[in-house]
Formats: structure tokens, C-alpha cells, sequence
């Protein structure tokens, strides 16, 4: 055990600093360049660096590097720092480039591939409807091949960023007379055409962070499916081959729990800084015990990507770990409040994993730490996967019932 | 960066896990947990010939000379199988002689203790809770008298390891005379406790014992916090196993929901938090000034974790769970002792907040 980094990386952290230092922001004329032109110019040179798209090969855009979390890790660190942009946050870099460099024909990387890596197309992602929640397979919106072109009808919700998202990754019956799974198909469409309605869903907290999208008669060519018709659940499955990321959440979750010690410092209790008070100071520590915990186990679970061993049970646990984090802090900060709970959060900035910085923040956060809990598999199903895959229990019973 | 364990590490982990399979197995582990006799001297032999008497007792000496992690390893092991023995107070004693003995208290006990040929144990708490070095009272010329509660295996035990007024560490012999024990009605039958009066007892001190004493206190926290944590896993593994052969209603109830989340959640408790005591352990040696409080943190939530857990298994497994022919009982009791040995959680998070400059 050696939580050094070690003269490698250290001299890999030099050489991104140097990168960072030469290029990061940019100067003279580009300096007054909108945001994303900005972004998308530093990504080029990152990735020619070989510091950002380091998955994906050269052939599509990529900067192409042996996989090394611990070097992803500094690369993190170091772009964070000095506030570089790193690979673009969306989903479209998250989800639907892994999925196309694996199960995608040849034109569709070389289309999609690099202009997402830099940012300069967005997508959003077309998988829950309004009936089909946890049981996502019994999906209902319809696509039917017309001649040359799929004829996709019905609606999707909780799709982030439909309104700005060029294109949507959405998963579609087009077998409808074959069983629940095998009858869905993984189809691309061009989000800039008539027929798709993106309406904004507003959130207990105010703000409007996902959207229902209609789609009526909405159109996208025959070839612009990924996989074979009726294997788009298999294809929604493609493993994220990733330099996974365990330590960037443990790091969130470390910031969260900092903001809220500085809460306590700041509110009083009897004339005094709550955080002198016996029972707030019992609850910090004890909340600590389970954000330590979460961010040593990020150390693990790196180190275990780094030996390529598997972590095992661990690796089912993280999202309802630092959910059930996120809660815990959320409900310390309502009683550090008093009465400041009281205010709306409508004004607040949405922000997930960032300490808030007023009451409002926080109010926001208390709600948005349960909108988390369900967001990307609720608890309870998070359960179940830790209960069937971990601990090898037998299947819902429900779920092996349906056809 | 590497946050994961050495094949030597993973090796004594099995090495240990095997010898308690064969000696420890299920009928030895509840005879023992019977038993009138508080130490079964046959178990704890072979455990020092596998090393485990000297792991805290440096090379010199005859011992491991290991570090902090391995020493928690092996307590995790221990705690898994629910070891019965003195391995917690020896270690820690042969840790203190090993951090604040003279040259010639070394010499004369480290090697008989390296080899288990002599019994050490810790004589740290006093009335009303006293565990930490700055609220002992006893005070200590050149013999001692008074009362030390809770010292593991102080009926067989040759060496104390005595904590003292003003935060020192003194060191008194059984075969000096002035030392008289009685047996506490402990909850945890896997380690036995006892009451320790002294008479006139003679004491030396150990020479750097102000500034070990701490430190002592804090490896048994992170030992404490693995025997937890090796506990704690051990029972969510009985309790899935019971899911998966108790039937009702024509199935194996792991087949039901309620009690898969619960056992989801009780693994979730425990797991992520195996980290916990691995840092604290390494911190030990290799980020003293972290060291302390990362002991306080992961003894308080590893003892609590494996308490809380403790009661889910038994809520798992029925009726059955509320029996005494029931293993889970054990390990219940020995999450009992994890908790209140050493301090309970709120004190050492009050400790660890402190420390924290909240």
C-alpha cells in the first residue's frame, strides 16, 4: 500500500501542468471567442496532447492512449485546477460514443464520433417513457419503417438537454410482435425537425432540468440504427469500457461534506457556532465516517482497475452509497438552517455533488439529493442489483414473471 | 498509488483464515464460547506458532516486526471466525513495549512474548470509563496500587501493561506479586475480561510511555475497527446464506424483496467501509499526523456498523437468530465488545471532531 503517486506520474503531472500552462486560457484573439469555440479549439490541442479522448482511437478523433486510470486521475486533478475543459460531460461522451465504437457500423463512428469527443455535438438520450420506468423494456413509442425512412410515434420523459441537444439516442419498438426485449431497436434521431415537441418538466425545486419529448410522424433514415432491428436492448447494455471514475465521485462527495461542516461553522445554536454543539459535532463525525469510507474505497476500486482485478461487490455499490451520502448531509444542513429552511429554492442554482452556498442552495440540495436517489436506477432497484448480482439472490420474482 | 493489498498480505490472510477453519471450526467456536475456562491455551499456542504472538514485536526480538495493516489483517481474520483468545490485548502490549520500553525491558519480554511463551495484556480503564491516557488516575512511585477494569485475559496474563496518571505507561509482572484478578461477567465469551487489583504491586515505567501511550490507544482503535469489519462481513454472509435454504410459502425467502433490500443494505454497511480501516491502519505508519484521527473515525463506524449489523442478522435469520444455539449470537456479542472496548463510538468521534479543529 502506497498512496503516493510516485516519480512516474509525478513527472506525467509536470508534463500536463507544462500542457495547461502553455495553452490554458487561451490568449490574444481566441480569447474572445464564445465559451464553446474556446472549449472546442483547447479540446483539439488536449487531445493531440493525448490528454482528453484517451478511449478513443485516432481513426475517429481520439488521441487514442493505453488505458491508466492513475494518469486519467492527474489529468483530472491538474485540468480541474487551472478550470480546463475536460472530454465533454454529457451523456453523448458518456454513453452513446462507447456504444457506437462498439456496436456501431463504420460511417456512423466516422460521422458522430469526433464531433462529440470536442463537444460540438450534443445529444440526449431517449430511453424512460411515462410507463416504463424501472421495467424500461415494456416501452411503448413505435418506430415503423416506411420505405426508406423509420416513422418513430410516442413520447419520452426525463430526457436532459432536449431542448439544445443536436441529436437523441432512443430506444424504440419496431418488433411489435416479438418478446418484450427482442423487440426494441437503438435508433438516432435528428432532434432539429418537426414532429418533436420538447417540453420542459418542471422539478419540486423550480427548475427545469429534464423535458418530456413528443414525437409525432418523426422521421430518421433506415441506416440510422446501431445494431440490428430488434437488438437495441442489448445494445443499450454495451459495457462502458472506461477508465472508470471512482475517485471524481468519492471527490464530490468530500466537497459536499466540507460545505456542510462549514455550515455548521457559520449557523449557531444558543449563541454559539453549532459546530461547538455536542450533538451537531456527533452527527458531522459520524456522517465522516461514511464519506471517508466512500472515498477510500474510490482508492480501492482504482487500484483494483489498475491490477485489473475485480473489486467484486464494491463496484454494484457506489451510486446508492454516495445517494444515501447526499441525503444524510442534506438532512444535517435543514436542521443547521432553523428557520432559513424556510426559503424557496426556486432562485437557487441547481448543483449536484457542489457544496450550496446559501440556504436556498441547500433547501435545493435536500430535494435534489432525492432526485438523484432516482435518477439512472432508484434505490430500491440499485438494491436489487446489489442483492441479485452481488450477493447472488434469486431474480425479482416480478421481473422473472414478465414476458 | 496503490490502495490494495500485497500477495504476502493476501497470503497471511489465508494462512491465518486456515488455521482458524481447521481449529476454530463451528463446534470448537461455541464450546469455547461455553466454556468455564477463559483461555483455551491449546488455541492461542498454535496462533503464536503461526506468528501471531510477535506480530507487533519487531525482528529483533524475535517477532514480525509487521506493520499496523498486517496486524489489522489478521484481527479482520480473527474477527471473521470469531477467534476466541488474548491476541487484542497481547499485540497491543508487545506493540507498547516495542514503542516505550527500555532497552533491557525490551530485551527481557519481547522475545517471550514474540513467542507467546509469555502472556501480555493492556490494564487501560478505570471507573466511570476512563479508557483514554489523559483520564487515568492511577498513580504509580515505584509500585502501584488500584483497580483497572476490563483488562483482557488478566487472569493468565504474565506482563500489564498499565495505563497511569498523567497519561504514562507503567509496566508490572505478575510473578512480582501485589496483583490480584477477578472475572468480569464480560458479554463477549471469545474474550474474557477481567478486574486487576494492585497492592503494592512493584511497576516500572516504560520510559517513552507518555508519547506510546497514544499511539497504543490508537492501534487498538484500528485493530478494534477490523475485528469489526471481519465480524460485520461474516454476518451478512451467514445471513444471505440462511435467504438462500430457509423456505416458506414453497420458496427460499431470499426470493423475497423485503428481506433481499435488507440484506442489500446490510452490505452496504459493511463493505465500502473495509476501506476505512485499511486507511487508518496504513496512516499508522506512513501518515502519523492523520493517524490518530482516521483510528477515531474508523473505530467508531466499523464498531457501529458491525452492531447494527449484528442485529439485522438476527432480525434475517427468525426465530432461530434469537437463540443461543445460534452462531449469529456470537458474533453479536462480539460486536458488543468492539463497540464499548476502547471507548464507545461518541467518544471517539467527539475525539475525532476535536481533533478536527471543529
Amino acid at each position: 500500500m502506497d498512496l503516493r503517486y510516485g516519480p512516474e506520474y509525478e513527472a506525467f503531472r509536470a508534463e500536463v501542468k507544462a500542457f495547461l500552462a502553455e495553452h490554458w486560457p487561451l490568449r490574444g484573439d481566441e480569447a474572445k471567442l464564445g465559451l464553446g469555440e474556446q472549449a472546442t479549439r483547447f479540446r483539439k490541442r488536449a487531445i493531440a496532447a493525448g490528454f482528453l479522448a484517451r478511449a478513443i482511437p485516432q481513426a475517429y478523433g481520439g488521441s487514442e492512449q493505453p488505458g491508466d486510470p492513475l494518469k486519467a486521475a492527474v489529468i483530472r486533478e491538474e485540468f480541474l485546477r487551472v478550470r480546463a475543459p475536460l472530454d465533454p460531460p454529457g451523456i453523448g461522451t458518456m454513453m452513446l460514443v462507447p456504444t457506437l465504437l462498439e456496436r456501431g457500423a463504420e460511417w456512423q463512428k466516422q460521422k458522430w464520433v469526433p464531433g462529440t469527443i470536442l463537444g460540438e455535438i450534443s445529444w440526449c438520450q431517449g430511453y424512460s417513457e411515462p410507463g416504463s420506468g424501472s421495467d424500461l423494456a415494456s416501452l411503448k413509442t413505435r418506430g415503423e419503417l416506411v420505405g426508406d425512412e423509420w416513422r418513430i410515434n410516442g413520447q419520452k420523459i426525463w430526457t436532459s438537454s432536449a431542448q439544445s441537444a443536436d441529436f437523441m439516442f432512443c430506444l424504440v419498438r419496431t418488433e411489435p410482435d416479438a418478446p418484450k426485449h427482442a423487440g426494441i431497436s437503438y435508433l438516432l434521431i435528428d432532434m432539429k425537425q418537426p414532429g418533436i415537441d420538447v417540453r420542459p418538466l418542471k422539478q419540486m425545486t423550480g427548475s427545469a432540468d429534464f423535458n418530456e419529448v413528443f414525437l409525432s410522424d418523426v422521421r430518421t433514415p433506415k441506416d440510422w440504427i446501431v445494431g440490428k432491428r430488434g437488438e437495441g436492448w442489448q445494445v443499450s447494455r454495451t459495457t462502458l469500457k472506461h477508465e472508470r471514475d471512482s475517485i471524481g465521485n468519492a471527490a464530490m462527495t468530500e466537497v459536499l461534506f466540507k460545505g456542510l461542516v462549514k455550515l455548521a461553522r457559520e449557523s449557531s445554536r444558543g449563541g454559539r457556532p453549532a459546530l461547538e454543539d455536542p450533538g451537531i459535532r456527533q452527527r458531522l463525525a459520524a456522517i465522516e465516517g461514511y464519506v471517508l469510507a466512500h472515498k477510500y474505497s474510490g482508492y480501492r476500486q482504482l487500484t483494483a482497475n489498475l491490477r485489473g482485478e475485480d473489486v467484486g461487490i464494491l463496484a454494484l455499490m457506489n451510486k446508492l452509497h454516495s445517494t444515501n451520502i447526499g441525503q444524510e448531509v442534506a438532512k444535517l444542513a435543514m436542521e443547521l438552517l432553523e428557520s432559513d429552511a424556510l426559503v424557496d429554492p426556486a432562485s437557487a442554482t441547481r448543483l449536484f455533488g457542489v457544496a450550496p452556498k446559501s440556504g436556498a442552495g441547500w433547501v435545493a440540495q435536500f430535494m435534489a439529493s432525492l432526485g438523484v436517489a432516482i435518477a439512472g436506477g432508484t434505490a430500491n432497484v440499485q438494491r436489487n442489483v446489489i442483492a441479485e448480482r452481488g450477493l447472488g439472490l434469486p431474480r425479482d420474482w416480478a421481473a422473472q414473471q414478465s414476458k | 498509488m496503490d490502495f490494495g493489498l500485497s500477495d504476502e498480505q493476501q497470503l497471511l490472510q489465508a494462512s491465518v483464515a486456515q488455521f482458524l477453519a481447521k481449529e476454530n471450526d463451528a463446534t470448537r467456536l461455541r464450546a469455547r464460547f461455553d466454556a468455564e475456562e477463559a483461555l483455551d491455551a491449546g488455541l492461542w499456542r498454535g496462533m503464536a506458532e503461526l506468528g501471531l504472538a510477535g506480530l507487533a514485536v519487531p525482528e529483533a526480538h524475535g517477532g514480525a516486526g509487521v506493520e499496523l495493516l498486517d496486524a489489522a489483517l489478521v484481527a479482520e481474520t480473527l474477527g471473521r471466525a470469531a477467534a476466541p483468545g488474548p491476541f487484542l490485548g497481547h499485540t497491543l502490549a508487545g506493540l507498547a513495549l516495542a514503542l516505550a520500553g527500555s532497552p533491557e525491558q525490551q530485551r527481557t519480554w519481547l522475545p517471550r512474548l514474540a513467542t507467546g511463551d509469555a502472556l501480555g495484556t493492556i490494564a487501560f480503564a478505570e471507573e466511570g470509563g476512563a479508557w483514554q491516557p489523559e483520564e487515568w488516575r492511577l498513580t504509580a512511585g515505584r509500585t502501584i496500587g488500584g483497580t483497572k477494569l476490563h483488562v483482557p485475559n488478566g487472569a493468565a496474563a504474565d506482563l500489564f501493561v498499565v495505563g497511569l496518571a498523567g497519561g504514562g505507561l507503567g509496566l508490572a509482572l505478575r510473578a512480582a506479586g501485589g496483583v490480584a484478578t477477578e472475572p468480569f461477567p464480560g458479554v463477549d465469551r471469545t474474550r474474557r475480561l477481567d478486574a486487576v487489583r494492585f497492592e503494592g504491586a512493584p511497576c516500572e515505567a516504560l520510559p517513552g510511555g507518555a508519547a506510546a501511550a497514544g499511539r497504543v490507544r490508537d492501534a487498538g482503535l484500528v485493530l478494534l475497527a477490523a475485528d469489526a469489519f471481519g465480524g460485520a462481513s461474516r454476518l451478512v454472509e451467514m445471513s444471505v446464506e440462511y435467504a438462500k435454504t430457509r423456505e416458506q410459502f414453497g420458496v427460499t425467502i431470499g426470493h423475497f424483496q423485503a428481506l433481499k433490500h435488507q440484506l442489500a443494505n446490510m452490505a452496504l454497511e459493511v463493505e465500502p467501509a473495509r476501506a476505512l480501516h485499511w486507511y487508518a491502519a496504513h496512516a499508522f505508519d506512513h501518515a502519523p499526523d492523520d493517524a490518530p484521527r482516521a483510528a477515531a473515525l474508523a473505530k467508531a463506524h466499523l464498531t457501529e456498523r458491525f452492531l447494527q449489523v449484528a442485529r439485522d442478522a438476527v432480525e434475517a435469520h427468525g426465530g432461530i437468530g434469537y437463540t443461543w444455539e445460534c452462531d449469529v449470537q456470537i458474533w453479536f456479542k462480539r460486536a458488543l465488545f468492539d463497540r464499548a472496548f476502547l471507548g464507545s463510538p461518541a467518544a471517539h468521534r467527539e475525539r475525532a471532531a476535536a481533533l478536527a479543529g471543529w
